[in-house]
């Protein structure tokens, strides 16, 4: 017989309302084990919302999270001891310095000494060696993310959840950061990361979810969501500002730096009917680049956030709900 | 780097220990009061100290209520058991409402800290600084007030369900305060007044009926009058009448603030 293994994390029908505002409208997915996972939305989607529910620091109104198969509310203990939730605030507490505060974290979560080795070695990774004894008050923005980072994993949890951990962090750090969390993923941990960096997103998650007024509009692979965007985007460059041939005039998206940005449909518009077409009229190329559309393309397009109007239009072919499980 | 063991993560739930969360907390707690001892203990202990002192000369050469026990004595306990309400009601009421408002009370509520374990790890370190203030009240007096001690065992129970009452009490209005405005409206509106109108300077029995009743009504009247049973052997209430008042008190502070806790009334929005 083969035993179902649990996802590491089923969430089920969650809603929840702040007075008018339905922050969760009623969200179902899961994330498998292992998984990087990356949950995006513009501002006020719901994402911490829902990082919250699963941390147990809401309770939702409707619905159930389960970690690891344990449910969060009514096998709350089990459930919390599986998660590490680095939280989008920068908290922290004034009182404490930064190895007593760690030590603290690992100790609400039951583990004693025996974690201390543990807790110097990430100290050593987030480079906040030197910081150790030095009180949360004083830190600077950017390090006090990291404690809270080291803070969230002093139980070594096998599901880790990031709400925005890059959000106003330097170059350097970010890149940290970055092989931070996939060297976390490498050891079979399962990496939840919310970011509004969508190549962020793109580069490190395996599948994505977005979110947008509380409802998942879409869950697929990145690899496909980067595939669902039937475009690609042609930049031309004409010789002596030559005008474009009528026949292509409605094929361009924008101008940037004097060169066009046409927007070519993969099926309908080859590049190929569009240098012969040019060159038909007579129109001599100065310089050609090609661009695959990104995730912020396809971010725009699902959420109808800051979309241009032409793109906004065209987003009206691909159903929002397309690709929901 | 190699980050920990080179096999797949352990999801061994095993390894966690249910009681060294509730010794962290309890630890943590002590240790936040302790380090502003100036603060949390000195400077009640002076307060009380300054009432003794000016209550004690302007009552100079009046007998107290009871025979045999001028009236210097019959304050201290009073003086003593009103520093042990106010500062167990602080030290829990203002730790929780700070961690509320500075946001990293986030790092307890993730935690798989129950119910139980919040209310006893805050309740015990309330109960260490009452016990300390009002030890360094007595330690200090010593010198000047000779108090007997008529009954031990009364007096640490009375103790001990007076500081954990005040300590759960100061649970319940870090929940619902919002900011620190609540929390003082609290203290002044509640706290303080019943604190003084319980008996401390004066014995109920020379108040106007009406608010000789309304003492009897007053649960830190009892605290109050059972901790002076315990030094004097005699007070305005019998001791198994204080003791019962206290516990009851206790019990129903307590049903409260667990049932809060437990279904994370205002904590968990
Ligand atoms: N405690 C609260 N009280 C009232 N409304 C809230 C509360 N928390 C969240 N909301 C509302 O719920 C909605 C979702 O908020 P949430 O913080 O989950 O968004 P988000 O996706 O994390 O956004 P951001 O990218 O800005 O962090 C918002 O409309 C927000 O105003
Ligand atoms: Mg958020």
């Amino acid at each position: 017989m083969i035993i179902p293994v649990a996802d590491a994390l089923a969430i089920d029908g969650v809603r929840k309302s702040y007075g008018n505002v339905q922050a969760l409208d009623g969200v179902s997915f899961s994330i498998r084990r292992g998984e990087f996972f990356g949950l995006l939305g513009p501002n006020g989607a719901g994402k911490s919302t829902l990082i919250n529910i699963i941390a147990g620091l809401v309770l939702a109104d409707r619905g159930r999270v389960s970690v690891l198969g344990h449910d969060t509310v009514h096998d709350w203990r089990r459930a919390r001891r599986l998660i590490g939730v680095v939280p989008q605030e920068l908290v922290f507490d004034p009182f404490f310095k930064v190895l007593e505060m760690l030590r603290i974290q690992a100790g609400y979560f039951g583990c004693g000494r025996e974690s201390w080795p543990w807790i110097d070695e990430m100290l050593e990774r987030l480079d906040l060696s030197d910081k150790r004894n030095a009180s949360m008050r004083s830190l600077s923005g950017g390090m006090k993310r990291r404690v809270l980072i080291a803070q969230a994993l002093v139980h070594r949890p096998p599901v880790v959840i990031l709400d925005e951990p890059t959000a106003g962090v330097d170059v350097e750090l970010r890149r940290t950061l970055w092989s931070f969390m996939r060297e976390l993923h490498g050891r079979g941990t399962t990496v939840v990361l919310t970011t509004h960096y969508l190549e962020e997103a793109q580069d490190l998650c395996e599948r994505i979810a977005i979110v947008d007024r509380g409802r998942v509009c879409v869950i697929q692979t990145t690899q496909e969501l980067l595939n669902r965007h039937p475009f690609r985007f042609l930049r031309l460059k004409l010789a002596g500002g030559a005008p474009l041939p009528e026949s292509l005039v409605p094929l361009v998206s924008g101008e940037v730096n004097g060169s066009l940005e046409l927007k070519l449909e993969r099926d309908r518009h080859p590049i190929g009917a569009v240098f012969a077409a040019l060159h038909n009229a007579g129109v001599a190329i100065e310089d050609v680049q090609t661009r695959e559309p990104d995730l912020e393309d396809i971010f725009i397009e699902l959420t109808h956030h800051a979309a241009p109007p032409r793109a906004a239009e065209e987003a009206d072919a691909v159903p929002a709900t397309a690709g929901q499980p | 780097m190699n980050m920990g063991r080179e096999s797949a993560p352990e999801y061994g739930l095993e390894r966690f220990s249910d009681r060294i969360g509730f010794v962290t907390l309890t630890r943590k707690e002590i240790m936040r009061f302790w380090s502003v001892l100036g603060q949390t203990v000195t400077a009640p202990v002076i307060t009380a100290l300054m009432y003794l002192l000016v209550f004690a000369q302007a009552m100079k050469g009046r007998a107290s209520a009871y025979p045999g026990v001028d009236y210097t004595q019959f304050l201290l306990p009073g003086l003593v058991m009103m520093s042990v309400i106010q500062n167990a009601f602080a030290n829990s009421s203002s730790s929780l409402t700070q961690s509320k408002i500075l946001g990293n009370l986030v790092f307890l509520l993730m935690a798989p800290l129950g119910a139980w374990e919040l209310f006893g790890a805050y309740v015990t370190a309330a109960l260490v600084r009452a016990a300390l203030v009002a030890v360094s009240m007595l330690a200090v007096t010593a010198p000047f007030v000779t108090l007997p001690l008529h009954a031990p065992l009364a007096l640490l129970a009375i103790f001990l369900l007076s500081a954990a009452s005040l300590a759960v009490l100061g649970l319940i209005a870090a929940i619902i305060a919002n900011k620190f405005d609540h929390l003082a409206a609290f203290t002044n509106f509640i706290i303080t007044p019943l604190s003084f109108l319980s008996g401390v300077f004066y014995s109920v029995h020379a108040l106007p009926p009406f608010w000789f009743t309304a003492s009897h009504l007053n649960p830190f009247f009892y605290m109050i009058d059972g901790f002076r049973y315990g030094f004097f052997g005699t007070a305005d209430a019998p001791i198994w009448l204080s003791l019962l008042w206290t516990s009851g008190f206790l019990a129903a502070v307590s049903a409260v603030c667990l049932w809060m806790l437990m279904t994370g009334f205002r904590l968990r929005r």
